[in-house]
């Protein structure tokens, strides 16, 4: 069927279809449009309450076509649950008419923000077309959308575009049911869109193909730019410049850190780093999010962009700008990292860009389209074909997630620490782009405007605010200043890590066997929880068993010092510091006497069953890690070591009641360490152990309670080493694995869950 | 422990049980002494005790503070300390020579203070029921005319000064109470601040605040004035007085020398054009040498106090909660 014409048939049916899931905001009645007149079809479409509801009439064929390709083409992204058609009287006409949107309680989705897509990529190469060139080229599949929105509806008047009036041409694209660019509310081309301008101090500014010269110039000079992209500035330079890359490493006060990259296109990619084909798509689909790829050895990449570490945060053009700083000779690879101040979110006005950026940047690469909401680049793994989401930011915020049981309207705050926040209400979720590290001003001032957008772009009025259990979070602390009445509900940390993967995956069935693996979350009993087998529900959890508690030393102190963490767990396991130990070499003088008091006299000590700690210690102890210079670095330099080997076997876990102990585990990597053992082979023979750990409580509590539903959930799940061992093994045992693919298993992801537990209802 | 550490949970105890159970106009003020006027006189009247481990630490012992502490918070106000009252709880089995040293203790550190010791009490109770020696100390001063000195008088604009280096005490009790070593010693910093405030309201009657910022440390002290005035209080990180023992032990410990107590330093608050001539009177001072302007008050974020990084971010300070926890994942 396809490419019928009208006729006076006499056999036409008509049918009403309801399409529900996420199919509004994302192009979807204009794709209803098109799918229609490509099979001959009269009738409308529209916006209810309950999703898009089209009515199609034609041949019989035809009709039944159109229902199986409205789900099959369905707009990128769209996510089409269910179709439901009902045969209608056939009324007869012509024409296709798109209706406008009924007011009323429907929602009105906002999409993410669309990378550059292939259409209009290739009129941007193409020197006949009107927008060659153009680093505003966009249309209904692509281009900047949630950052751009300053209320709704979503209409050109309510963007950052509002002041760039359409010139003719553009009109009628616009206008144009059949056009790419019907009601595409970004559009614009040279003759009435933003323009470039290039600000360097002590020089005139720059504007359009000027200021790109310009740009590209100093970029090849080894300087560092701030560019404004789709949800606010990037630091960018030569990725291969030692120099350059060590400089803005100093300015940005950065320590070890990673920083992304974007490569000039797919080959360059595939030169710096090894890419499979999930990581493929995932590098060119419509998010391009920066993906954690293995790095190929001898890659042109300076050192300093990611000392250290086995993996290059990769991401390719995502909007015209960043084709055009790649379209001459010079750099191929781009340092790629927010503009901000350390600890600060990212810059998105132009005016706070020059302030605050004044040390870091030397030139500013802009243009005159505000930015209305700060979007940072989304970090994505892939681990087993699967998508592990890092920071969800960019290309996925504000896209709702559907939630397995209806919510009451509720906000989760989220944690303290790459703090993401959550709305609901009835069947859907809004996880908010990451919003920063809450113990900075202005964060706490980003979080208040992106609170406050989200619930303008959802419509949801929360009747209940969410927090994490700690006292001290500053998160819990604007929740009960925001309150206005309204009850604010604590949930404990690791009980909403596992809630937050059941609710991802719409799980509603018995308690999981929930594994909560982090660094730090508040515990019920005041200690510093982080390796928990929780039986959870959303209801509730028993605190089925936990790594045995030791002392952490110094609480914020012990985290920065894998060393300490190291000798620490020997003290709590009964061995001996070895003078030969590589923590002990690294914790000499007066650091080991003072540590020696601490733990002795319990000085400033929290009792902690955190598994990120024992990370520490074992990366310590192999002597890969000894001070963490951003999170969790020990843990990742000692899984990117990780040796592929198989059967080097693994340390083995006690497990006395509830309490898990490492005793042992420890002893066979202080016994290995001595006797010379490679870091790759204690390090795999570690992640083995807690694979196979996990498999035995897992079955234990299968043969005593029946459940058998495996939730992996916390920071210590980015490991991909860990993952893969652990979900390879606990699938083998006949369980099954939920683990993330939408959210964050970080404290990133952390509200979602909050808002599963307290806001679910029957 | 948390509702006597001075932060968040003693505010709370204090906001929620005790002021509304004596309700009355004077004690509204939630500042270290009351003011009032009694027949013609503006009078200061303040009460602390003390229940300090060790009773001995270097630079001093609980008889020092004892006075110190109440001498301290009526100079808050402005006052001249002059009379003080002393009750001890004493433990049964204490020695009679630490009493002793104890009571020589406060007897040189009131006539450094230039204050009368008027009248006593003494209480035994039995062994296990005490830490040895507790003290309580009263005392009254006479407010100058003119001084009107509350935390409510924090003003944008203002700057904000701190008498010298901060986290003193605190580690140094620590050192003793742990015995662990940080380098160099640390020796309390304990000491009567009235001479000092005599010789700032030389130079200006004018002051707006002064704290002593003793349990909970300059953090919790500029919080509570944050609040109270409705201002924003604005730190910078590279201005803060901290010696290198202190800045050793807090990083080693995973504390913030913001947070420490201090038993002889004072914050002030005064209108910036006084700025300078009160800071050039503070090092006048010797308990004053190294006083220096750590911030000013601002009319963003008020009730909010906040430091500036070398880097130019923006760090919150809050109150603390009980004991410190980490928040790092
Ligand atoms: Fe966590
Ligand atoms: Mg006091
Ligand atoms: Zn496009
Ligand atoms: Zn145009």
């Amino acid at each position: 069927p396809g490419g019928g014409r009208i006729t006076n048939e006499p056999e036409r049916v008509r049918s009403r279809l309801l399409v529900t899931g996420v199919v509004q905001g994302v192009g979807f009645r204009p794709f209803v449009y098109a799918l229609a007149r490509e099979l001959g079809l009269s009738g409308q479409v529209g916006n209810t309450a309950a999703g898009v509801v089209a009515e199609v009439e034609g041949s019989a064929a035809a009709v039944t076509a159109f229902g199986d390709r409205v789900r099959t083409d369905a707009p990128p992204l769209a996510v089409v649950r269910t179709v439901t058609p009902q045969p209608v009287p056939a009324l007869g006409g012509t024409e296709f008419v798109i209706l406008d949107s009924i007011a009323g309680p429907g929602r009105t989705l906002v999409s993410p923000d669309v990378a550059t897509c292939a259409d209009c990529l290739a009129e941007f190469a193409d020197p006949s077309d009107r927008r060659y060139r153009h680093p505003f080229i966009s249309c209904t599949n692509c281009g900047p959308r949630f950052t751009i929105i300053t209320g709704l509806p979503y209409d050109r008047p309510a963007t950052t575009m509002a002041h760039f009036p359409l010139c003719p041409d553009c009109a009628r694209e616009y206008s144009d049911p059949a056009d790419r660019r019907f009601h595409a509310q970004p559009i614009a081309c040279p003759a009435c869109g933003p323009r470039l301008n290039l600000v360097q101090p002590g020089h005139e500014t720059a504007y359009d193909e000027d200021a790109l010269a310009t740009a590209h110039r100093l970029l090849v000079d080894g300087a560092i730019l701030a560019v404004k992209g789709l949800g606010g500035f990037h630091l960018v330079c030569d990725a291969a410049d030692e120099a350059v890359v060590t400089t803005l490493r100093k300015r940005k006060d950065r320590g070890d850190k990673p920083f992304a990259v974007m490569a000039a296109d797919l080959d360059m990619a595939r030169r710096i780093a090894e890419v499979d084909a999930a990581e493929e798509e995932l590098l060119t689909g419509i998010r391009h999010p920066i993906v954690l790829l293995r790095r190929r050895a001898g890659a042109a990449v300076a050192e300093a962009v990611a000392p250290g570490n086995p993996d290059l945060g990769v991401m390719l053009p995502y909007t015209p700008l960043h084709q055009l700083l790649f379209d001459q000779p010079g750099p191929c690879v781009l340092v790629m990292t927010s503009g901000n101040l350390s600890g600060e979110p990212i810059v998105t006005s132009d005016h706070a860009a020059r302030s605050r950026l004044s040390g870091l940047a030397d030139a500013w690469l802009g243009h005159d389209r505000p930015i209305h909401v700060p979007c940072d680049d989304s970090v994505v793994r892939i681990v087993d074909e699967t998508e592990l989401p890092v920071r969800r930011s960019r290309g996925y915020a504000p896209f709702p997630i559907d939630l397995p049981r209806p919510v009451r309207p509720a906000l989760a705050v989220g944690g303290d620490l790459k703090n993401t926040f959550c709305v609901g209400d009835g069947q859907y979720a809004w996880l908010s782009a990451h919003v920063g590290d809450m113990d900075d001003l202005a964060t706490l001032r980003a979080f208040d405007g992106a609170e406050l957008h989200l619930e303008q772009l959802t419509g949801v009025r929360p009747e209940v605010l969410v927090t994490d259990k700690h006292p001290s979070y500053r998160s819990r602390q604007w929740a009960v200043l925001n309150a206005a009445g309204r009850p604010v509900v604590g949930v404990q940390h690791h009980h909403a890590h596992l809630a937050s993967v059941m609710a991802e995956h719409r799980y509603d069935g018995d308690r999981v066997i929930g594994f909560a693996f982090d660094g730090t979350g508040y515990g019920d009993d005041g200690a510093v929880w982080g390796g928990e087998v929780l039986l959870a529900g959303y209801d509730g959890f028993d605190r089925h068993a936990h790594l045995k508690y030791v002392q952490l030393p110094g609480g914020d102190a012990g985290v920065r010092n894998p060393c300490r963490m190291a000798l620490s767990h020997l003290k709590a396991a009964g061995i001996g510091w070895d003078p030969r130990l590589p923590s002990y070499l690294a914790c000499a003088g007066p650091e080991h006497d003072l540590l020696v008091t601490q733990l002795d006299r319990d000085i400033a000590c929290a009792p902690t069953s955190s598994m990120g700690r024992l990370f520490d210690a074992v990366s310590s102890l192999a002597g890969v890690c000894h001070r963490a210079g951003y999170e969790a670095q020990a843990a990742i330099e000692l899984e990117g070591l990780a040796s592929v080997e198989a059967g080097l076997g693994a340390y083995e876990f006690a497990i006395e009641g509830e309490e898990i102990d490492p005793a042992p585990v420890l002893a066979g990597v202080v016994r290995d360490v001595l006797s010379g053992v490679s870091p790759g082979v204690v390090s795999a023979r570690f992640h083995q152990g807690l694979a196979e750990l996990m498999v035995s409580v897992a079955e234990r509590v299968r043969d005593a309670e029946g459940l058998s539903t495996v939730a992996l959930s916390g920071g210590v799940f980015v490991n991909r080493v860990l993952l893969s061992a652990t979900t390879r093994a606990l699938s083998a045992a006949g369980f099954t694995v939920l683990r993330h693919r939408r959210v964050p298993p970080t404290d990133a992801g952390l509200a979602l869950g909050q808002l599963a537990v307290a806001a679910s209802q029957r | 422990m948390g509702h006597g550490g001075g932060g968040q949970m003693s505010a709370e105890l204090i906001e929620h049980l005790f002021v509304p159970a004596f309700a009355n106009p004077v004690l509204g003020g939630l500042t270290d002494s009351a003011v009032f006027t009694l027949g013609d006189a503006r009078l200061a009247f303040s009460t602390d005790s003390f229940v300090v481990q060790p009773l001995f630490f270097p630079g001093g012992s609980i008889g020092h503070l004892a006075v110190n502490g109440t001498v301290n918070d009526l100079a808050m106000s402005g006052a001249q300390a002059a009379y003080l009252s002393c009750g001890f709880i004493l433990e049964e089995g204490v020695e009679l020579s630490v009493v002793g040293r104890i009571a020589a203790d406060l007897g040189g550190a009131a006539e450094l203070a230039g204050v009368t010791i008027a009248t006593g009490d003494t209480k035994v109770v039995d062994a296990g029921h005490g830490d040895g020696v507790y003290i309580n100390t009263a005392g009254v001063g006479l407010v100058p005319a003119g001084v009107d000195i509350r935390p409510q008088r924090a003003a944008p604009g203002d700057v904000v000064l701190v008498s010298g280096q901060i986290g003193v005490h605190g580690i140094a009790i620590m050192s003793v109470r742990e015995g662990i070593s940080f380098g160099t010693e640390v020796v309390s910093d304990c000491a009567p601040l009235n001479g000092l405030v005599a010789a700032m309201l030389a130079v200006t009657n004018d002051l707006h605040v002064l704290r002593d910022p003793t349990r909970g440390g300059v953090a919790t002290s500029l919080n509570e004035i944050a609040k109270a005035a409705g201002v924003g209080i604005e730190l910078t990180e590279s201005a803060l007085p901290v010696p290198e023992a202190v800045a050793n032990a807090c990083s080693f410990l995973g504390l913030d020398p913001l947070y420490v107590a201090n038993e002889g330093k004072l914050l002030a608050i005064v209108a910036r054009e006084d700025g300078d001539a009160v800071l050039a009177g503070m090092r006048a001072h010797p308990l004053g040498a190294d006083a220096a302007v750590i911030g000013e008050c601002v009319a963003a974020h008020p009730g909010m106090v906040v430091t500036k990084t070398a880097f130019g971010a923006t760090r919150v300070v809050d109150t603390p909660i009980g004991e410190q926890l980490p928040r790092i994942c």
